[in-house]
């Protein structure tokens, strides 16, 4: 059936809670400020309105109270909101959710996850657009989840609150919300941990995740249709675990690899990435891994500042072209 | 639970806490273990009678100063001795050492060792219990310091908000006796003048009880334990510690040696602040002497009561001592739980 991404997020609710009494909410503004994304939610907060918790504004104690839950045996799911409401809620996500199954030698879990809506949105400036996923890529412990699409969005959601052992952030992105595409929801889901070759192509390849995915493939029909070029692209879906087999399998073959990312350029996901490609694919690289991300600068305000930082399929396209033509001198 | 109404099983539970606490001293001093640790020497009449009253479907969060709490609730000392020293027998093999002491089976599966970090824990444990419909409750154990920490207040509003069953049980043992000029507490760093009127404006019952004072402590707690299942609701404490005087340094230190039961029979320390500490502020030594004075228990019994907890103590520090260390492997496993890793 068709569905959009925000539909998708919800029905994996609808879903945990059916199928488990020990999935709770606490929070529930899941879309953000998306209308069609919240009308998607209302439905499953209404029938399962006992489950969910008010939730003062109160980030610090409602993660920690999450991981609480999650120790007493319970599998909450916390909306923290916007991503960038993550570093009121820092001390809590960062050093105790993934620190507790470790330093008790393995005693205690936490199944905890949280549900943060990332992203460079439109007008949400310096403060409301961050993109937390690579700093808390460096905190181990954590499983970090970013579906690209409403199969995935779904897919992954359902699994976090149902299967999963361990604190998870789940990490949706304001500019997918009303992404549609055909889900089959009886075909059995790529595993979790696994990257997805989304376009095959033989001339280089696109490595993406989150809203890059969608930015990459548009990157990708450009080239081919405008430059002949052929290439693939890879929606890395989660950076913990992160599948670099995957990656360094597709660089094998293609010999050539621009990095789509929206965190900032020093440091963002994608650095991890180049670095993986450094390190295992030396042999075949015909040309340097090139990295296309947000600039090094906070996010502003006016769109047509924004706009100036924002990476696009013209961007990622033009990289593409400067790997393809990289001549040893 | 039912040992309340047995003072030499309370009096053996404050013992071993003391004698743990000052194995805990000499071995580091002996450079047994690495790094910092804080010990609970002078505040056990707290765990202790606090513990009487929990089940074990009750989950208690504690601190860095974990050791009484964990001992009070029943857990080993060899266990936590050797996690102490950093050994494979140790409760997390040795990937917690003192600061994050944990013993999931007994309740307590995570001790932050961040001011203030256990309360949010605390209090989303107390939600959970409630929404499985437990019959348990949290005890959260904490310092006056986690009050200058905005978790608290965050931590203490949800509970009140949400009505879930947890005690927030605040040790105060902010100004050592010397320091403290007249009539000045509750704490070192806080404007606020009493520490109640905080949990007061959250619309949390709260009182203050001496921590010196065992019998009201067991009253207090006993009360307390019970509002809070009941209602299923929060209740706040400030627990007065005076704290002793081995605790004053940053390192601490047996000042004028080991505790000693001849200071219950009426003999003074030579070091004049601990013979003050012990007179006024040591809740062991006040117990045993009413103990003593009510003709509830004889000097023999005490006697026997501290040998065999001294014995029991120093087999663990031989248990710890003599266990193996953790495989070096160890620290690349147990990230996440299950087959995951990264």
């Amino acid at each position: 059936m068709k569905i959009n991404y925000s539909q998708a997020t919800a029905r994996a609710v609808q879903e945990a809670l059916q199928a488990d009494p020990k999935v709770f909410l606490i929070g529930s503004t899941f879309a953000g400020l998306s209308n069609a994304g919240r009308a998607a939610f209302a439905p499953v907060l209404q029938e399962f309105a006992s489950r969910v918790m008010p939730a003062p504004v109160s980030e610090l104690g409602l993660a920690g109270a999450a991981i609480g839950a999650a120790l007493s045996g319970c599998r909450p799911l916390m909306d923290v909101g916007a991503g960038s409401f993550a570093f009121q809620a820092w001390a809590q996500i960062a050093n105790e959710a993934p620190n507790i199954h470790y330093m008790s030698g393995g005693q205690s879990r936490v199944p905890v996850t949280f549900y943060c809506l990332i992203g460079i949105r439109g007008a949400g400036a310096a403060q409301h657009s961050h993109r937390i996923q690579a700093m808390l890529g460096n905190i181990p412990g954590l499983q970090l989840l970013l579906p690209a699409t409403p199969a995935d969005a779904y897919g992954m959601l359902k699994w976090a609150l149902t299967e999963s052992d361990n604190p998870t952030i789940y990490i949706s992105h304001s500019k997918l919300l009303e992404d549609e595409e055909e889900v089959d929801f009886t075909a059995p889901a790529l595993p979790i941990g696994k990257a997805r070759i989304c376009r095959e192509g033989r001339d280089l390849t696109i490595v993406a995740h989150s809203v890059m995915v969608p930015r990459s493939m548009a990157a990708a029909a450009l080239l081919a249709r405008e430059h002949g070029v052929e290439a693939e692209v890879i929606d890395m879906r989660t950076l913990c675990p992160l599948d670099r087999e995957t990656l360094l399998h597709s660089v094998a073959k293609t010999g050539r690899a621009v990095v789509a990312d929206e965190c900032h350029l020093s440091f963002g996901a994608g650095a991890e990435f180049a670095a993986t490609l450094a390190r295992g694919a030396f042999g075949y690289l015909k040309a340097p891994v090139h990295r296309v991300a947000t600039p090094d600068v906070p996010i502003p305000y006016s769109p047509k500042l924004e706009a100036a930082l924002v990476v696009t399929p013209e961007k990622i396209a033009a990289e593409a072209l400067a790997v393809m033509n990289f001549r040893k001198a | 639970m039912g040992n309340a109404a047995n003072p030499t099983q309370r009096l053996e539970s404050m013992l071993r806490i003391r004698r743990f606490e000052e194995q805990v001293i000499r071995l580091a001093k002996a450079g047994a273990f690495p790094g910092h640790y804080h010990v609970y020497i002078g505040q056990e009449a707290t765990a202790v009678t606090v513990c009487e009253n929990l089940i074990p479907e009750d989950m208690i969060f504690s601190t860095w100063r974990n050791h009484g709490h964990l001992l009070a609730r029943g857990a080993s000392p060899e266990r936590m001795l050797a996690e102490i020293l950093g050994r494979a027998t140790g409760y997390a093999r040795g990937k917690s050492g003192t600061l994050h002491l944990a013993v999931t089976d007994l309740g307590a599966p995570a001790t932050s060792a961040m001011v203030g970090g256990a309360l949010p824990l605390a209090t989303g444990a107390a939600l959970g219990l409630k929404h499985q419909g437990s019959s348990g409750i949290v005890v959260a154990f904490f310092g006056d310091a986690a009050l200058d920490e905005g978790a608290f207040y965050e931590a203490i509003n949800l509970a009140a908000v949400w009505k879930v069953p947890i005690l927030y049980l605040c040790e105060n043992n902010s100004i050592p006796p010397e320091k403290r000029k007249r009539g000045q507490f509750p704490s070192s760093t806080l404007s606020a003048a009493q520490l109640v009127d905080i949990a007061h404006a959250f619309q949390i019952q709260s009182e203050v009880v001496d921590g010196a004072d065992t019998d009201a402590l067991s009253e207090c707690f006993r009360r307390l334990v019970g509002e809070v299942r009941t209602t299923s609701s929060p209740r706040f404490v400030e627990v007065r510690c005076t704290r002793w005087p081995g605790n004053v340094p940053v390192w601490p230190e047996l000042a004028g040696g080991e505790w000693n039961l001849n200071w219950a029979f009426g003999t003074k320390p030579e070091l004049p602040e601990l013979a003050t500490w012990v007179e006024a502020s040591d809740p062991l030594s006040r117990y045993l002497r009413r103990l003593l004075d009510s003709g509830q228990l004889s000097r023999q019994v005490a006697a026997t009561t501290d040998t065999r907890v001294r014995e029991e103590i120093a087999k663990a520090a031989r248990f710890a001592e003599s266990s193996p260390w953790p495989d070096p492997a160890e620290a690349m496993h147990g990230t996440f739980a299950g087959a995951r890793q990264p």
